[in-house]
């Protein structure tokens, strides 16, 4: 996985809009806005952030700056350093796969945020709060807190690719919207889900206006 | 026993204590997975977890627990205490991890 090969394996399968949400970090953001923007592809930052009940919930911005502000409290929360022998080098590089740095932060760890305060933050600055992977029992929001807080403002929920939309819908009720996507960790990965959205343009504030139906724009499932 | 005698034999600090303090104990379920107590915890059971959220609150009232443990000294958010009160869930703590206090709970039930 290298900004360049995210890049050219996405166009290869066909995507318009990809999300980058590493473990905890946005600091591979950047690279791949460049890399894919070479190839006309959309992509919105962000980090998927493990809640202190370790929920797993993505952060999506439309602008670099938020998602690095959102990294920037996530670090403050986020205790323990990388044992890069059980999770390996964390690199940070650039757009031409260069390595720039290491990341000593332990991402593998959850943060001391509550869900609620990390969907806060994620709305202060006016990103998208979309827990990840819902039907999964490890790091899955109903996995860990038994059912999904009412009060909590969420903007969507991710569904896995182990389930169709059919399921999901009747698990998760028809007034929420859903997303897809491939959760990839590996190259060969990108892809094996994504969601339709008919928008104007590949942007979050088109996917907010989708979710909320807004001017004809929708997730087409 | 008594969910008040086993708070004191224990040494746990009472959090919430709005609720049935009487209320017999039918024994106790170890889990920060609250899917995983909705599946498995027994009516009149003391929890013991780590989780401080207020959906702690819901499960206990949905499955008919006898009181929530809290372990490590985590103290439950403000909303947790709040939906506690309401519900009348009692909510003890104590400094020992999970499996310190669950052997102690366990040998304490065993007698």
């Amino acid at each position: 996985m290298s900004p360049r090969n995210i890049a050219a394996e996405a166009k290869r399968k066909e995507l318009d809009i990809l999300g980058i949400c590493d473990h905890n970090t946005a600091e591979n953001a950047e690279a791949l806005i460049e890399a894919a923007g070479r190839l006309g592809l959309c992509v919105l930052p962000g980090l998927e952030v493990t809640s202190q009940e370790e929920v797993h919930i993505l952060a999506l911005f439309g602008e670099l700056e938020a998602a690095l502000s959102m990294q920037e409290r996530v670090y403050e929360s986020l205790p323990g350093e990388n044992n890069e022998s059980v999770f390996g080098q964390q690199i940070i590089v650039n757009a031409e796969d260069e390595v720039l740095g290491v990341s000593p932060k332990l991402l593998a760890g959850a943060t001391t945020l509550s869900l609620e305060q990390v969907v806060g933050f994620i709305h202060v600055l006016r990103g998208l709060a979309v827990p990840s992977h819902v039907d999964r029992i490890g790091f899955g929001i109903i996995g860990q807190l038994g059912f999904i807080p009412p009060r909590l403002d969420l903007d969507a929920l991710e569904v896995s690719l182990h389930m169709s939309w059919e399921k999901a819908r009747a698990q998760f009720g028809p007034g929420r919207p859903l997303v897809s996507s491939s959760d990839a960790h590996f190259l060969n990965e990108i892809g094996l889900a994504a969601t339709h959205f008919l928008l104007e343009e590949g942007t979050l504030e088109e996917i907010k206006m989708a979710f909320k139906g807004i001017k004809n724009r929708k997730i087409i499932h | 026993m008594k969910l008040r005698e086993l708070s004191g034999q224990l040494s746990l600090n009472i959090l919430q204590a709005q609720g049935d303090l009487d209320v017999p104990v039918s024994g106790g379920y170890t889990s920060d997975l609250l899917s995983d107590v909705m599946a498995y915890g027994k009516e009149k059971n003391v929890w013991i977890t780590c989780q401080t959220h207020e959906n702690i609150v819901a499960i206990a009232k949905l499955k008919n627990l006898a009181g929530i443990i809290l372990v490590n000294s985590r103290k439950p958010d403000q909303v947790t205490m709040e939906k506690a009160r309401e519900e009348n869930i009692i909510i003890l703590g104590t400094s020992e991890p999970a499996f310190a206090i669950t052997g102690a709970l366990y040998n304490l039930l065993k007698k």
